[in-house]
């Protein structure tokens, strides 16, 4: 496992919408897309869910858990000093 | 919502079983063990992990390490299951886990996901407005306490280790177990001492 | 943003509008019989080879709005095991007649 981000690095989740163009499968839920996040830990490497789902040969991706600041995603309804923490795949982050 | 299943689902369910078992896919006796198995699985694990945390600080770093080795080491088959990561609550900090993409959820440690974990609201809501959920679920949360919504996204699945009662010093693992929900250790209560 | 410029999957509910106002019910009854069979054929099938929990996933994610919210959390699950085994030709359409 060679990690390219660690606990504190600032990263964007891809704003990629796979399922607007075919059968897929994905871990990464629609809120988070194009959000920018920190970090938190490194959870580990596991195999692609996007090509086990498919029974596809699937190679083994870094897993991190990233925060977000809760009320910057959901405004209407979020609260200070609110948090989400959600594991994420690094093919889906890139550096913010 | 727990709606029974409809007969047509029951029918549909058993022409699948019979069809597996005419090939030698599966057999009763590996279904009747493996529904044995999961039906063994409890939260009274979880809460029993808490309360030791609670009382020995080593136990407890051990646990927040790695939370997959302190399942075993509580007796709990974790071959074959996702790893299990345990997040420590302070007076500043709490976690509430969700699953909004399906129902994730520590099985090992804590059974069968209540119906309500893996409800539409429930998914929907608790990463939106959580303090909202937590409210209605009558353990609202201080303003100045961080509310973590932890959604269970991929291969771990999570617990919390929630903070310990004022009002329980002196306590036995045992007394201190029993205040630990299935609720508690998903986050969506907080640890109360009996009226 | 994703509620407007975007519509997710239909399993992908985390924040939607559609049940902002629906209280969780506290239902704190166990699986049925039902349920606890279907549960335990997932896992058998899994333990032995037959499908992975990711595959799982994706048939419950194909199943067309209407039917998704109709059918109970168990259903969707026999839903997906059914299709990936008809897909997978572990048992064949006729079989299951």
């Amino acid at each position: 496992m060679n990690p390219r981000f660690s606990p504190g690095s600032r990263v964007l989740v891809k704003n990629d919408w796979p399922e607007e163009r075919g059968p897929c499968h994905i871990r990464t839920p629609h809120y988070l897309r194009g959000r920018a996040g920190e970090v938190e830990r490194v959870l580990g490497a596991f195999r692609n869910p996007e090509d086990l789902a498919f029974a596809r040969p699937a190679e083994t991706r870094v897993l991190y858990h990233v925060m977000f600041d809760q009320p910057g995603i959901f405004p209407a309804d979020g609260k200070q000093p609110d948090k989400l923490l959600v594991e994420i795949f690094e093919h889906w982050l890139e550096a913010a | 919502m727990s709606n029974p299943a409809r007969a047509e689902s029951i029918a549909q369910l058993e022409r699948l079983v019979a069809a597996l078992l005419a090939k030698g896919v599966v057999s009763e006796a590996e279904l009747a063990a493996q529904q044995a198995s999961t039906d063994r699985a409890s939260p009274e694990t979880g809460a029993r992990m808490v309360a030791r945390a609670w009382l020995d600080p080593e136990w407890r770093a051990m646990m927040l390490k790695n939370g997959t080795a302190a399942a075993e080491a509580m007796g709990v088959s974790m071959a074959g299951a996702p790893p299990l990561g345990v997040l420590e609550d302070t007076a500043k900090r709490h976690h509430v886990i969700v699953c909004t993409l399906c129902s994730c959820y520590p099985r090992a440690v804590l059974g069968y996901p209540p119906h309500w974990y893996k409800s539409f609201s429930y998914r929907s809501r608790v990463v939106r407005e959580p303090r909202a959920v937590m409210a209605e679920w009558g353990s609202p949360v201080a303003d100045d306490v961080e509310l973590r919504v932890v959604d269970s996204t991929a291969d771990y699945r999570w617990m919390v280790l929630p903070l310990r009662p004022a009002g329980t010093e002196g306590w036995t693992e045992d007394q201190l177990a029993a205040l630990v929900t299935r609720d508690v250790l998903v986050g969506v209560a907080l640890p109360k001492l009996p009226a | 943003m994703s509620d407007t410029d975007h519509t997710p999957a239909i399993h992908d509910i985390g924040g939607i509008q559609r049940f902002h106002c629906t209280p969780v019910e506290h239902d704190e009854e166990p699986p049925d019989a039902f349920g606890k069979r279907v549960d335990a054929l997932r896992q058998t099938l899994a333990r032995k080879g037959y499908m992975t929990v990711d595959e799982l996933r994706r048939g419950i994610e194909s199943i067309p709005e209407a039917e998704y919210f109709a059918l109970t959390y168990y259903e969707r699950w026999l839903r997906s095991i059914e299709l990936l085994m008809l897909e997978k030709g572990v048992v064949s359409r006729e079989e299951l007649k």
